[in-house]
């Protein structure tokens, strides 16, 4: 009997089909949305796991002065860290592995015509380790180059945009006044988690920037990579404990320096980012519950269309039971199958936009069989207050039904 | 009259069928004393409003009387509940009606085999009785189309297929010519009158048309919500 009315169900759905289709439009789109957030929800979290991964889960990053939120105020600028600093670092902490100093600024290169604005940054062999980046072509800086030699070494994106398909190695490059040879190219590495692209930048050698184009030596930032099996908690702790000291913060004064590690950032990020994704899923959960209550108004219009239809069932000797199961079978099948069309259009969706967005592709099974679940739920509810509504009436007030 | 001791099928005693209450009340049936026995035909006329139809519903359980008691085959109906008159009707009554009531957009064959889903009969036993059906009407080649593709008589004759589907000891024609022109509704009358002589069908029809009340072997006359007079037509009577 069961499977009866459930075919019965399902022709009564066909026997109009675009009515049927209209009424669970809403569930579809809600259950597509609800698919397609979470689903690039949680390809854009792995993405950012391993970009963090690549970045280096097991790097620090010190700035001279406290991060604050908002803009600095004048007066506390702190003092920068020196090339002294940096040697100290590595060498009296166990914990960390390599220390490199870092200097930025944003300059335009010239080459031939072509001149392009990128970051330039001064920094030393340690830089490339420190940071697990290798060189795809050419070679690093020697030991006598980092006493401040004008060589580079360009991030993919530079060499693209200045020599096209050329080769670079052995070229020279401007950057300000400076004429600098090209010696290497880096390893690309695409776009980081914050959108921005990693392969556009310049490195030189950390002398070489401060004398030529910064023209203090000071360091602005000093970037750590950790050793193996050294928790991110000590690391932190034994190079805030060594700056202390160097810089002579006495006990109970704040530091006047910056320790972040890529795992707070990463941490920051996917919070960032399952914030995003749980406001977007709520919206579209709203859309879901939208859809459901459009089904139950088009099935409360159906039962009155289909007072008359329900006086006949009930003349010919159908129960009110039956009346009832019939609708409610009706309208589950009918959010079911909307369901099912909303999964299949937003894994599609979630798909073009992993493509769009280049973030892996990730189907959560727990999160479709909720979205289904959820839309015969909403059948089943929504689906019931009409079916009694049916299910109650006397055969003879259906049957008058004009 | 004739077997007078035999149980009647149908009986009403006393049935009242009061709607609405105090200024707007009307007495739709008011004390209407019936009976009919099985393999009758009864024709029942009156003017608008004199509670034809309302009779009808009621011995057909679609309507409840306010006061009264209604046998049917012996078993007081007043007594059963929702259900057990819904099991009632899917047993022993087949419809016909006026506006023929068929289902939209379902073909001939389906709507004659409502009945029979209810029954619980298998899907293929079902499609062949409801071509029975069918061809009792003489319908046969139309069970695929939909009462929109048919005309009034041919709607009439599904809808009377229907009716004899269930098998019903009963059938129970409010007006069931009453959309149709005179040729058809001798043909639809001739049907009937076939199925209570042949098969021993009980039929009780409402009807407007003297020629169609002689189709049946007695004819009970209502005014006012009470039978006025009950006798034998003279087909009937012969
Ligand atoms: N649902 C209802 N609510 C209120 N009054 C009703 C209802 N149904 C019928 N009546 C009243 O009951 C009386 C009998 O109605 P019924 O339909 O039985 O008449 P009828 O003899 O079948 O008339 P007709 O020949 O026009 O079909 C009428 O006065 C009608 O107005
Ligand atoms: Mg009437």
């Amino acid at each position: 009997m069961l499977w009866e009315t459930f075919k019965l169900a399902l022709q009564a759905i066909l026997r109009n089909p675009m009515r049927s289709f209209l009424t669970v439009l809403g569930v579809v789109i809600g259950v597509a949305a609800v698919i397609a957030m979470v689903t690039i929800g949680a390809g854009s979290s792995a993405q950012v796991t391993s970009d963090v991964e690549t970045l280096g889960a097991k790097r620090l990053m010190l700035t001279p002065g406290q991060a604050r939120m908002g803009p600095s105020s004048p007066g506390t600028t702190a003092r920068a860290f020196d090339l002294g600093d940096v040697d100290q670092l590595e060498s009296e902490l166990s914990s960390i592995a390599t220390a490199a100093p870092a200097a930025s600024g944003q300059q335009v290169v010239v080459y031939g015509n072509e001149n392009y604005r990128t970051t330039v940054t001064g920094t030393d062999g340690r830089y490339l380790l420190a940071s697990e980046w290798e060189i795809a072509s050419g070679r690093k800086f020697t030991s006598a180059e980092e006493r401040g030699r004008s060589v580079c070494i360009l991030g993919q994106t530079v060499v693209d945009e200045l020599f096209a398909t050329a080769d670079p190695i052995g070229e020279d490059i401007r950057i300000k006044s400076l004429s600098c040879e090209v010696i290497g190219v880096l390893e690309a590495k695409g776009a980081s988690s914050f959108g921005t692209d990693q392969d556009d930048l310049i490195l030189m050698p950390f002398k070489t920037y401060a004398r030529r184009i910064a023209g203090s030596s000071d360091v602005p930032m000093i970037y750590l990579a950790m050793r193996d099996g050294v928790s991110t908690d000590r690391a932190i702790s034994d190079v805030s404990a060594l700056l202390r000291e160097i810089r002579r913060v006495r006990p109970g004064e704040t530091d006047d320096f910056t320790v972040r590690s890529m795992e707070q950032l990463a941490t920051m990020l996917s919070g960032i980012n399952s914030v995003l994704t749980g406001l977007l899923s709520a919206v579209a959960a709203v859309s879901l519950l939208v859809g459901g209550i459009g089904i139950m108004n088009i099935m409360l219009v159906s039962v009155t269309e289909r007072t008359r239809e329900i006086g006949i069932r009930m003349a010919v000797g159908a129960q009110a039971g039956q009346v009832l199961l019939q609708f409610l079978v009706e309208a589950i099948v009918l959010s079911a199958l909307g369901g099912a069309l909303g999964i299949v259009l937003g894994l599609g969706l979630a798909a073009v936009g992993a493509q769009l967005l280049s973030i892996p592709f990730i189907p959560d099974l727990s999160i479709i069989a909720l979205a289904f679940a959820f839309s015969a739920v909403v059948g089943v509810v929504f689906g019931y207050f009409p079916a009694r509504a049916a299910a109650r009436l006397d055969p003879i007030e259906a049957l008058r039904h004009q | 009259m004739q077997n007078s001791k035999v149980t009647p099928l149908i009986s009403l005693r006393g049935i009242t069928r009061v709607y609405g209450m105090g200024e707007a009340e009307v007495r739709a049936l008011d004390g209407v004393d019936l009976d009919v026995k099985a393999g009758e035909f009864v024709a029942i006329m009156g003017p608008s409003g004199s509670g034809k139809s309302t009779a009808m519903n009621v011995m057909g359980c679609l309507d409840s009387p306010t006061s009264g008691q209604y046998h049917f085959n012996g078993v007081e109906v007043a007594g059963l509940d929702q259900d057990q008159r819904a099991l009632l009707r899917r047993h022993y009554l087949g419809f016909i009606f006026q506006g023929y009531n068929l289902l939209p957009r379902t073909s001939a064959l389906q709507n004659v085999e409502l009945p029979l889903i209810y029954k619980g009969v298998r899907r293929d036993e079902r499609e062949a009785r409801a071509l029975e059906a069918l061809d009792k009407v003489g319908l046969a080649e139309r069970a695929h189309h939909d009462p929109s593709e048919l005309s009034g008589g041919q709607q009439q004759r599904v809808a009377i297929a229907r009716a004899l589907a269930g098998d019903p000891k009963v059938i129970l024609a409010d007006e069931p010519t009453g959309n149709l022109d005179t040729k058809r509704s001798s043909e639809i009358m001739e049907l009937m009158q076939a199925l209570n002589r042949e098969e021993g069908l009980t039929i009780v029809m409402v009807t407007h048309e003297e020629d169609m009340a002689e189709y049946a072997d007695r004819l009970i006359w209502m005014v006012d919500g009470k039978v006025a007079f009950d006798r034998a037509t003279q087909k009937g009577g012969k």
